[in-house]
């Protein structure tokens, strides 16, 4: 918080692509990473004489993707042109929608240090993506990728309701799981499946009316939107500290720099001239076509979190955890399926999963686990088959490999040992080749057992079975 | 008689009996316009390989007793905004000279299937925007009937080269009258279908709620030929009607016993020239005679047609013609400083000043601040407008006036006048903004050049605009008068 005396507005405009086989409207493919330009037709390379076709699909994932935001649904919807010239828009204008969108009136609710708060969701439009451009070194030429232009896109746009940097990255995290959970876009900001601006300005405690705002772009990350608003804020702050006005303008997040830069103020804003796109007709969207798309909806994070809770008995922490990624959920309750202690699964989850994800740097995805795998290393546990330190590096080799737990046990032989026998042999040796520590533990030093468990399982490479060389060490230690 | 004089049916039938082949039916068209093109000026692009290879193709089908399309083998020319696969498509732009497109539009494929010999690609204004030919960026087209004069636009190539007898037939575009109003001048006949009836897939779009594909012809028994072959639905155009579609030609009984005509009162009073008017009016006599009655009506809304069309179509147009930026195709500013520049400089050389009139007319009406007061106001007059032709319906099944306020005028006449220019498609603007179809056809001359008769029908009752006109032109002969070339 960079000052008490003001207040933060913030109202974010998301972009979502979906993940639609084929172009909004036209029959090109939609896969990320193809050799540049080879996705591309007469009709989405602009050529003179074309029309746009728009793809049901592309309509129906809008439809989801409002719904699971609490929007209502237009019956009458339709598409406008929004002209702006550009080397990334082969036509020079965007086909999307102005005064009649899919999708008004939504909201979401956001966990903030444990509270939770509703913010509201203005409108979400349905358009079409523009192409990649890529400026060449020394700025003498710039190429462009055609392979992008008319991904179907949503548009998203907040109320401005949030009230701090934080608030931001929570309303995204939560945006980013619901389009997962509708399965409508595969969000990945690096991609630029899922991008965000954002509306930012201050006021004094009190006042009704908004301050000035900056537009911030070019946030590449939730982290980057984060540290971009937290720099903007303070920016408007010291400018309204000494006494200066906001600009209105545009501005540009620099990752390397740290800070924002001006882009073009509010006279140089484009005049898009939007109106009525007349090669498409008006989008009637009738009950029974919302209630199908309605009734594909799947259980949203927030409905999963209360059932984690109260079927489960997880943490509130936990269940936000798990359910804060579809694939986490997905992993949740597939684990489930092999093992009934699911407060052991969400432990390895929220405690080795996301420490190994988040330790490396890497995504969700790029893990092998699956849940069969979690839930049968848990029934290892149980079973006494490996100890719970044990299980740590069958876990981290599960993630990395995708073997099954049996087969790391097996292949490292790291099977426990719970032979009494053996474990009652290598706990006298130990006993006899610390005597200072059985000494401490006989005065009353109960901690020094510690010290003679480490040992035990030292030797054994850390396979004995934990308990019991815990209990065979007290035993010889009364006895003696 | 030779072989371009003959109707689409008789070539057929001339075909059928190997009297005629499809490679003597190209010669024959090349041949005319060797002699008459260099007066007449109505080609952009020949496609002589291409013609006649689609001909020796036809030729050999034929022989083999297969049974072809009644166009198959029939000699035609296309406007050149219509995209052909391969062959030069300028839309008669400095912008687009070295454009050849990448694929077919909907209309184009639909004649490569029915296997028409295309012989060319047609001048007309730049972009579709002109009533004259002379916004071509590459040349005037001259009446057949008086070297001297317009043959009207913009689809002036088009009506020349039927009159002159260069092709069978030409396909046009209207978007304000640009079918009628040369098929009037020229004295062949036009007609503008439905607004959805024919595919706009592959037309290069000037004001996409507007523009419609058509035939010029020398009969309106061919121009049902020719429908038939382009009209129906198509998926890759949203705004495509999905009708059904009648047979055409079978629809030209003769019979207009009992036709109700109404003649709005707007279309014949003031700026239409006298003898003009007294060629309709004798039309009029005509339709009686044969039993049809007639009455005048008024399209109160008529007057504010010409601005309504101007705002619309001109808003439109400035978008569709931003993509001609000079970063994928066309035309492009040699060494431009920056991206601006070559934006600048890449329009500023590629468009004639005809073009660039109309893009700044719409983006203004589009500019924040002004798009309430011009642009939707117009989309609302339109709506009026409509609502004419809806109340006039009720009570007529046909409409009935003169196609354009006079006769063909003199090259050069009007070029520097763009309001009277405007004021050309007077007659026609309306029909376009109500999206329904009209038809000219010749009746009569008034000092040696043809006069045009405009019907115009409900929306998608095509067969009864064309059994009309058709029954007109069995008891008349303009439709047979021949400009001496």
């Amino acid at each position: 918080m960079p000052s008490a005396k003001y207040e933060t507005v913030i109202g974010l405009e998301v972009h979502v692509e979906l993940h639609t086989n084929s172009k909004i409207f036209c029959g090109c493919s939609t896969e990320f990473g193809a050799p540049p330009n080879t996705h591309t037709c007469p009709i989405c390379l602009g050529h003179p004489g074309v029309l746009p076709v728009l793809n049901r699909q592309a309509v129906e994932y809008a439809m989801k993707a409002a719904m699971a935001l609490n929007c209502e649904i237009a019956s009458v919807s339709k598409f406008d042109r929004k002209n702006y010239f550009y080397p990334d828009s082969p036509k020079a204008y965007q086909i999307s929608q102005y005064d009649k969108p899919i999708g008004e009136n939504g909201w979401i609710d956001i966990e903030v240090n444990g509270e939770t708060k509703r913010i509201g969701i203005n409108r979400l439009h349905l358009e079409e993506d523009a192409g990649k451009l890529t400026h060449v070194d020394g700025g003498y030429a710039s190429l462009v990728d055609f392979n992008r232009v008319g991904t179907p896109l949503v548009e998203i746009v907040s109320e401005p309701e949030l009230c701090s940097p934080e608030e931001a990255k929570a309303y995204l995290e939560k945006m980013k799981a619901i389009m997962q959970y509708c399965d409508v876009s595969d969000v990945k900001m690096e991609e630029g499946s899922l991008r965000c601006d954002a509306n930012i300005s201050l006021r004094p405690h009190g006042q009704k009316e908004l301050g000035t705002k900056a537009e911030l772009k070019n946030m590449n990350s939730f982290r980057g939107v984060q540290r971009g608003l937290e720099y903007e804020e303070e920016r408007q702050a010291d400018i309204l500290d000494d006494g200066g006005l906001v600009v209105q303008e545009t501005r540009r997040w620099d990752e390397a720099q740290g800070r924002t830069l001006s882009m073009r103020s509010k006279e140089e804003a484009h005049d898009y001239r939007y109106f009525p796109d007349p090669d498409l007709v008006t989008l009637h969207i009738d009950d029974e076509w919302k209630e199908r798309v309605r009734a594909s909806i799947p259980e949203l994070p927030d409905a999963l979190k209360a059932r984690y809770t109260a079927e489960y008995g997880l943490s509130a922490y936990d269940a936000e955890g798990i359910t804060s990624s579809k694939k986490l959920a997905d992993l949740f309750e597939e684990s489930l399926q092999y093992t009934k202690d699911a407060k052991a699964v969400a432990n390895w989850i929220m405690g080795e999963l996301l420490g190994y994800v988040n330790g490396n740097g890497i995504e969700i995805d790029a893990v092998k686990l699956n849940g069969q795998g979690l839930g049968e290393m848990i029934g290892l546990i149980e079973k006494g088959t490996i100890s719970s330190k044990i299980a740590k590096t069958v876990f981290k080799e599960m993630l990395e490999s995708g073997k099954s737990p049996q087969v790391i046990v097996e292949e490292k032989g790291l099977v426990q040992i719970s032979d009494e026998g053996a474990i009652k042999a290598i706990v006298e040796q130990i006993i006899a080749k610390n005597p200072q520590s059985v000494e401490d533990y006989r005065a009353g030093k109960e901690k020094a057992i510690g010290f003679l468990v480490g040992q035990v399982m030292k030797e054994t490479k850390g396979k004995a079975n934990p308990g019991l060389v815990n209990q065979l060490l007290v035993d010889c230690l009364k006895q003696a | 008689m030779t072989p371009l004089e003959m109707s689409i049916s008789e070539l057929k039938q001339a075909l059928t009996d190997r009297k005629l082949s499809a490679s003597e039916l190209a010669d024959a068209s090349y041949r005319r316009i060797a002699e008459t093109d260099e007066r007449v000026q109505a080609f952009l692009t020949l496609n002589e390989e291409g013609a006649r290879e689609q001909a020796s193709l036809t030729d050999g089908r034929i022989a083999q007793g297969e049974a072809v399309d009644i166009l198959a083998g029939v000699p035609a020319g296309i406007k050149d905004n219509i995209v052909t696969e391969g062959l030069r498509t300028t839309c008669a732009s400095r912008f687009l000279d070295n454009y050849k497109p990448i694929y077919d539009g909907t209309v184009s494929r639909k004649l490569r299937d029915a296997q028409v010999v295309t012989i060319g690609k047609l001048n007309m204004d730049e972009f579709a925007m002109g009533g004259s030919n002379e916004n071509s960026a590459f040349k005037s087209t001259r009446n057949p009937w008086d070297l001297e004069r317009v043959p009207g636009g913009s689809s002036g190539g088009s009506a020349a080269a039927v009159a002159a007898g260069q092709v069978s037939f030409a396909l046009g575009s209207d978007t304000g009258g640009s079918i009628r109003q040369p098929a009037s001048y020229c004295g062949v006949v036009g007609l503008k279908p439905t607004y959805g009836l024919v595919s706009r897939f592959g037309l290069v779009a000037f004001a996409s709620s507007l523009d419609q594909i058509g035939p010029l012809t020398r009969s309106v028994e061919d121009a049902a030929h020719v429908l038939q072959a382009i009209a129906g639905y198509d998926k890759m155009d949203s705004t495509s009607a999905d009708v059904s579609i009648p047979d055409y030609a079978e629809a030209l009984t003769g019979d207009v016993k009992g036709l109700r005509i109404g003649v709005p009162k707007e279309y014949i009073g003031q700026g239409v020239d006298p003898k003009v008017k007294e060629a309709v009016l004798a039309a009029l006599n005509v339709f009686e005679s044969l039993g049809a009655t007639w009455e005048e009506v008024s399209m109160p809304h008529t007057d504010y047609a010409v601005a309504t069309y101007y705002l619309l179509a001109s808003s439109e147009a400035s978008s569709n013609l931003a993509r001609f930026d000079g970063v994928r195709y066309g035309v492009r500013a040699d060494n431009p400083d920056n991206l601006l520049q070559l934006y600048h400089e890449s329009r500023s050389q590629g468009f004639g000043p005809e073009v660039k009139r109309r893009i700044m007319l719409g983006t203004y009406a589009l500019s924040s601040g002004y798009y309430d007061a011009y642009y939707l106001k117009a989309q609302k007059v339109r709506t009026l407008i409509k609502q004419d032709f809806d109340e006039a319906f009720n009570q007529y099944d046909i409409l009935l006036g003169p196609t354009a306020p006079t006769t063909a005028f003199r090259l050069g006449e009007q070029i520097d006048d763009p309001l009277a220019m405007y004021l050309n498609d007077i007659l026609t603007i309306p029909v376009s903004l109500a999206g329904v179809p009209a038809i000219s056809i010749p009746c009569g001359l008034a000092d040696g050049l043809p006069v045009g008769l405009q019907l115009i029908g409900k929306a998608f009752q095509e067969t009864t605009v064309l059994r009309a006109a058709h029954a007109f032109e069995q008891h008349t002969e303009y439709h047979k008068l021949r400009p001496q070339l």
